[in-house]
Order: C-alpha cells, then structure tokens, then sequence
C-alpha cells in the first residue's frame, strides 16, 4: 500500500536537491538549478488556467516581461529589489485580472490567438515607449552587491522560494471549491454555469493566478540578469514552451508541471550543450513525440499500451460507399 | 494625392497579405487547425525560387509553378503521415504538434541556407500612373498574388475536390457520410495551404530579401489576415488582406512604420473581442 | 392567494428576424405538476432557456418566488433553486457519478464545503437509485442512468422549480415508469414541476394542468381532458386536415 503522501516527499527531495546545489556543485549547475526552479513557477502558474480550467493561454510572456519591466523600473528608480517584486506581482496580478474580464469571453482558438496577441502589443508597446522603458536598446537594472557565488545563492533562494510558493497555491486551490469549480469548467462550461458557478468570476481567478507569479519571476529575472529587452522578456518561444513543459508532464495535476519542467529544461540544455547547431530541431523533435506517444504527459503515460499508442486519426465512418 | 499613394501601396501590400494568409485560414477553416509551419513553408518557397534563379538560372515566373507543386507535396505528406493523427485533438495539442514541426523546418532551414538575406534581383524599374509610383516588381507581385488568390478561387467553386473541401468545412460528419473521403481532403487542403504560402514565397522573393527571421512575421500577419477577414475562405482573407495592408500603409504614414506593426495587431484584438468571425461573419470553430 | 412560484408576463424572445416566443404569459403555482407540450420548434426549449437566463428575453417579465429574474444569468437562476435538465445530458464527463451531484449540492444547493457536499450528494444519489454507480465516471453511463444523474444533480441543488426537458426521450416503455415514480415522488417533496415532454402517456398520468405551445404562442391552458380535445391543439399536432377530420368523425358519431 503506497502513501499518498509519497510524491510530496518526493518533491521535498527534489527542493533540497536544487537548493543545495552551490554546496556540491560548479557555477554551471546552480545557474541550471536557477532555470529549472524559475520555469517550474511558470508552467505551475501556467496549469491553473490551461491546465485546471481547460483554457490555452499563451500569455505567459506578457506576465513575465511585464513584471520584469515594472521589476526593472522600479529599481532604477530607488526601490529595495524585494518590494519592487512585490510591486510587479501586484501590478501584473491587476493587469491579468483586468485583460481577463474581455479576453475570457473568447474560446478555444480564438482565446489562444488573443492570448498571443496580448504578447506581442505588450512587447510593441513597451519597445516603441524608448523614454520610458529604454526601448530596444534594453534596461539595465542595478546590480546585487557581492560577488557571483552570493548572488548565485540569493537567486536559487529566491526562485526555489517562489517555486515552492506556486505549488503550495495549486495544492491549496486544488482541494477548495475553486479549483473543483474550474474542472467544471474545463469539463463542461456550460453545465458549470447551470450548475451554479460564476463562471466569469472563476475563469478571472484562474487567469490572475496564472499571470501573479510570472510577474514575481520576471522581476525576479530582471534583477538576476541585470539587464533586461523587450525580445528577450517577451519571447514567444518561452510562451510556448511553457505550455509544453506541463504538457510533457501532466496537465491538470500538482506534480506533473514540476515534472514536465524539470524533464523539458533538462532535456534541452543536454541538447543544447552536445548538439549545438541542432537544438532546435531535436527540441521539435521531442515535442512531436510527445504529442504522439504521451498525449496525457509523464503522469499519466499508460505504461502498458505505451508502444501501440500513437494518437487517434481522424476514421472515416463506414457510410455507403 | 499622397493619399491616394498610400492607399495604393496599402491594396499591392493588401494582396500580398491575402496570397499569404488565404492557405492559412483555409487549413484553419476546414481542419480546425492552427498551422504554426505556415511562415516558413512561405520562406522555404522563397528559398527555392532563389535557389533556382542563383544556381540554375531559372526564371522565379518559370520557377514558381514548380515550387508550388513541391511545397504541394510536402504539404499533402506532412498531413496525411503526421497532422492527420492529432486532427480531433483540441486547439492545444494541435498548435504544439505544428510548433514542433516547424521548429525541426526552421532549425534545417537555418542551418542549410543560414540568415543571410537572399534576394532575387530582378531589375524591372518602376512605373508612374496618374501621379501614382509603382516599382514594376510590386505590380507584378500583386498580380500574380491576385491571380494565384483567383485560381484558388475558382478551383474552390468549380472543381470536385474544392466542392469537398467546402463541404467539410461546412459540416465534417455530414461530408462524410456523405461518401467524401475525408481524410484525403484533410490532406489536400494542407496541400493547398502549403502550396499557397510557397507561391507567396516564391512572389516575395522577387521583391524583398527572404530571411529564416522573417518566418514569424509572416505567421503573424497570417493571424491577423484571418481574424479580421474571417475564416476558411477566399473571400475572408481578400477582406482581411486588403484591410490590413491599408491600415498598416496609413498606420505607417500617421504614426511611422515601426507602430504600423503594432496597430495591426491592435487591431485583430479588437476585433477578436467585438466579431470574433471577422468582417465577413464566416464562422470559424470555437 | 399566495404568490405564483412562476410568473411570465407577456414574455418574447426573438432571434433576429425570427419570432421564437410571442407575448407568453401564464403563472405556475407552488406544488402544481404542469406539463408544457407542442410540436418539434415551438418554442419549449427555448422559453425554458429564457425562465433560466440563458438567453435573454427581447420583451416582458419573468418573475420568480416573487423577485423580477428576466437578467438574471444561469449561474444565479441556479442557486435561487430555478433549475433545468437538458434534452441532452451535459455532464461533467471525467468526474464520477458522485461528483457530478456533489458539484450540484456545492454550487448550486449552497452547501458550505466539500463533505456536505458529498454527503448531500450521496443522499440524492440513494434516491434516484444511482448509489451503485457512486464511483463510475458519468462518461460510462447508459442513456437513462445518464438521466438520473441529471435530475439528481438537479435535485442536489435544492430546486423550488424543476423544468425538466424531455427527460423520457430515448427511454423504452418500463424506463418510463421508472422515471414517472422518480418524477412523482420528487413532487411530493413540495419541488414544482414543469415537464417538456412528447409521450402522452407521460403527460396524462402525472399533469396538473397542460401548456400548449405552437409557434412560439400559447395557445392552450388548462387540465389534461380539455386540452386533448381543443380543436388548436389537435390541428397544431396533425394539422388542418386531420384535424377536420377528427371533428368529422366525432360529430358523425
């Protein structure tokens, strides 16, 4: 009889072994472990709306070069670098919250492609807004005193806590009302709205969850990198990717996001590192075959028909020929 | 006058847009799918032609027929072996798929052809009509953007198959049972898409320098061609090209071009939250 | 005279150019079993669609235990105990039985957290006769088990008005009698009910009275005897020959 308290231990481990890395590992590894605790918050964030309410956002980028430029700004203009994360994950919570009323009434693609394009205005309009916001020449943000290994260890610090933070709001939604409203949604919204909920409302919830962490996280970044443009921040490759990560690893649950990011991040720096030239396309690669062979991610791979499933082609029902 | 100038820059950028976006939102249409190869199947046209012209010194007019049927096939395949399995999956798994298609074409293309700007230079001058200045080059692109736009047109309405294709837009089930082979629609519709972006490809070469960059642009426009002219038909992306090339003409005269991208995008979000089915009210799937 | 549970005033709904409803008016009293009949495209799905604030009403009023709900939206027609099944089931498919009803006591029947909701649901599964299939996901169920789980979600939601949309269509002879039991009992705990139903023999062995819509008009109200012989009903039904026909034959003897 296994506990049902195993995969929590599990990611207990999991935390201790990132956040311990600068004490048995090089530079490289702790910057590894930097990127891993960061794009796990970000696909957690990402599964309360894609994952448990059934919407795909592809607004991630907006969340998180949004926070890094309120992050960025509010830095160069005197404030403590914690309280000018506080203030991005404010602003960018009220910002999805306010872009979610209208964005929310859309479906399906059309939500995707608004979605997408809420990216790309954000970007245009913070990269022609150049008195402001540096334009394309970037931001830099001022640096954390001390020398490389302490800022390393703040930031691991900073982006496992956040992590952990994230996780501990999808656990906490997943057993209240919230999150068993949002599963209707995503099963049945229209049966949702007559059963009694408040779809708006829940739908609004969901999309400002996904977007207040990723404003944490870019700020988080911006300060971490020390300099910060609008390509970068904005990028449409990492909106997509997040979506796949949680994919990859099972959407809609509580572990497959730590998963599908951990596996993801791992994969392609391996790529990246011994097949430079190639990354992208072995990056493709994976990502079609995960299509194929685990539609339902890491979590849920049916461990017995693993090598006969491979998707479902459209059948041409048996009508007169 | 200058006005009037602008206008007519923004229709010759309008058709461009419309040859572009038409196999786009035909896909979308009918296999209720986002093809995320769309823009570098337009450059991967492009790069034959050039290919064609620089190393065998062969026409891009001669050489466009040819790449099309090419891209045709590729198309076709890439459906019938790959796209054909994930096709009642929902808008998620589908986008991804193609995602990761189009990074191993991008990624191939990158390394093989590398970012270079190719350009086809074909030196035809320029010609002035009532006041207005029009290169030789935009008019012959135009044209042949119309033309291809009006045999996919006409191909549609006429032909068997396009009578399909319309029928499965229209009601997938129904088309079956009605004895039409859907599946090899699905696939000849990509393969109309496909080999309407590489004819695109193939006419843009023989104007501007085709670079692997210019992949995302061109999905991009594609996006916002069909959200504003509707779905799955000729007549919505003539509409949402038109439109588009002259609000980004005017847009580029008023506020400069680097914005005129910006209100472009601005807006197909306006219009996705007033009329989601675009100006000509063809009703795309949810 | 105490208030009608249900008050329709001159209500109409059109979709563009098409009159779906015309000036609708009637009043339900608490406790009745009242029966809204009519043939294919007269309008029944859609005024049950207007009572429940899926569309909203081009003209009149709807109002509800005393309280004006034409805006109201479907969310809010459900926790005020205004609850609807639909002619095709809409389940949450993935989620059990159990859970299905539990979303219904949780949201709509105002219970304050998860195990009441449970606990509540699992009381309406028992009466609807559903217990043994608690665990099953609602995907699995057969058409009329699909059914009860409806009208238990329904029920979960402590409805003072239950409109219930051809809930026997699809059912053979002795899953009807079934229903019928279900349908009486649950009238016996005080809930009103309105059925859309097409069975006659539905409608004659449980209705209080009959609402006939053709058209998108009333064109008959009143108890089960009279209306089966109104000339209207019969013509909206057959139509004018047979109608004339029928007459023929009964004044012939």
């Amino acid at each position: 009889m296994i506990s049902r308290r195993w995969p929590y231990f599990l990611f207990a481990i999991w935390i201790l072994a990132l956040g311990s890395t600068p004490l048995w590992a090089g530079n490289y590894v702790v910057r590894l472990a930097i990127t891993i605790a960061m794009f796990t918050g970000l696909t957690l964030s990402w599964n309360f709306i894609g994952g448990f309410t059934g919407y795909p956002s592809f607004s991630t980028a907006a969340f998180f070069g949004l926070g890094s430029y309120v992050g960025a700004l509010a830095q160069r203009a005197g404030m403590p670098m914690v309280f000018a994360w506080a203030l991005a994950t404010l602003l960018v919570g009220l910002f999805a919250a306010a872009l979610g009323g209208i964005l929310l009434r859309l479906r399906g693609h059309y939500f995707a492609i608004g979605s997408i394009g809420v990216v790309e205005v954000v970007r245009l309009l913070i990269a022609s807004w150049g008195s402001f916001t540096g334009g394309g020449d970037g931001l830099n943000v001022p640096f954390v005193a001390g020398g490389p290994d302490v800022v390393a260890r703040i930031f691991l610090a900073a982006m496992v806590g956040i992590m952990v933070a994230v996780f501990a709001t999808t656990v906490g939604v997943d057993r209240s009302r919230l999150g068993f409203g949002l599963r209707c949604i995503q099963q049945n919204e229209d049966a949702a709205d007559m059963v009694g909920i408040n779809t708006t409302i829940y739908k609004i919830a969901a999309y400002t969850l996904s977007a207040l962490f990723c404003g944490t996280i870019g700020a988080a970044y911006a300060s971490w990198t020390g300099y910060i443009d609008p390509n970068e921040s904005f990028s449409i490759l990492m909106t997509i990717k997040v979506p796949v990560m949680c994919l990859l690893g099972g959407s809609g649950t509580i572990f497959g996001p730590v998963i599908g990011a951990a596996a993801f991040t791992l994969l392609e720096e391996f790529f990246w590192a011994n097949f430079l030239d190639y990354n992208r396309a072995i990056l493709g690669a994976v990502i079609v075959v995960l299509i194929f062979f685990l539609p339902g991610g890491l979590l849920r791979m049916p461990y017995r028909g693993l090598g006969t499933r491979i998707g479902r082609p459209w059948v041409q029902p048996k009508a007169a020929a | 006058m200058a006005y009037l100038q602008i206008l007519v820059n923004g229709v010759v950028l309008g058709a461009l847009y419309t040859c572009l976006a038409v196999g786009f939102s035909l896909v979308w249409g009918v296999l209720n799918i986002i093809n995320m190869l769309h823009g570098s199947l337009i450059i991967l046209g492009g790069y034959l032609t050039f290919f064609a012209w620089h190393g065998f010194g062969i026409h891009p007019l001669v050489a466009l027929p040819v790449v099309a049927l090419v891209l045709f096939a590729i198309g076709y395949l890439t459906q019938l072996l790959l796209i054909n399995r994930v096709v009642s999956e929902p808008v998620l798994t589908t986008l991804t798929l193609t995602f990761g298609l189009d990074l191993i074409l991008y990624n191939f293309m990158t390394v093989y052809y590398t970012a270079t700007p190719r350009r086809v230079t074909l030196d035809l001058g320029v010609v002035e009509i009532a006041g207005i200045v029009m290169p030789v080059d935009r008019l012959l692109a135009m044209t042949l953007a119309l033309l291809l736009t009006g045999i996919l047109y006409v191909v549609l309405r006429g032909s068997r198959i396009g009578r399909a294709i319309v029928a499965v837009r229209m009601d997938r089930d129904a088309a079956a049972l009605m004895g039409i082979r859907v599946d090899r629609i699905y696939a000849i519709t990509f393969g109309i898409g496909a080999l309407m972006a590489g004819a695109t490809g193939a006419v843009f070469a023989m104007m501007y320098p085709i670079t692997t960059n210019l992949t995302t642009t061109f999905l991009g426009k594609a996006f916002v061609v069909c959200v504003i002219g509707g779905l799955g038909s000729v007549q919505g992306a003539l509409v949402g090209g038109i439109v588009l090339g002259v609000v980004e003409s005017l847009a580029g005269q008023m506020v400069g071009p680097q914005h005129a991208l910006t209100v472009g995008f601005a807006l197909m979000l306006l219009l996705l939250l007033v009329k989601p089915t675009g100006l000509t009210g063809i009703r795309g799937y949810e | 005279m105490s208030t009608p549970i249900l008050k329709l005033d001159r209500v109409s709904k059109a979709f563009g150019g098409i009159h779906a409803l015309r000036q609708i008016s009637f009043a339900l009293e608490e406790g009745q079993i009242v029966a809204l009949i009519g043939p294919n495209g007269a309008g029944k799905t859609t005024l049950v669609n207007l009572i429940t604030g899926v569309h909203r009403a081009s003209g009149g009023r709807i109002a509800f235990r005393g309280t004006d709900v034409t805006r109201q939206r479907p969310f809010q027609a459900a926790r005020r105990g205004l609850t609807r099944t639909f002619q095709i089931v809409q389940p949450f498919p993935r989620m059990s039985v159990l859970e299905n009803v539990a979303a219904g006591a949780l949201f709509g029947g105002g219970h304050a957290g998860m195990d009441e909701a449970m606990a509540a649901a699992r009381e309406q599964l028992e009466f609807t006769g559903l217990s043994d299939l608690a665990d099953r996901p609602a995907s699995a169920l057969t058409l009329a088990a699909r059914k009860r789980l409806e009208l238990a979600k329904s029920l979960a939601m402590k409805p003072h008005l239950l409109m219930l949309d051809e809930v026997n269509a699809g059912l053979n002879s002795s899953e009807i009698d079934g229903a019928l039991a279900l349908i009486r009992s649950i009238a016996r705990r005080g809930i009103t009910i309105l059925v859309i139903e097409h069975v006659m023999k539905v409608i004659f062995s449980l209705a209080d009275r009959v609402l006939v819509l053709h058209h998108g008009e009333l064109i008959a109200d009143g108890v089960p005897s009279d209306i089966a012989g109104q000339q209207r009903v019969i013509e909206a039904y057959l139509g004018q020959k047979f109608a004339r026909r029928i007459a023929r034959a009964e004044t012939n003897g």
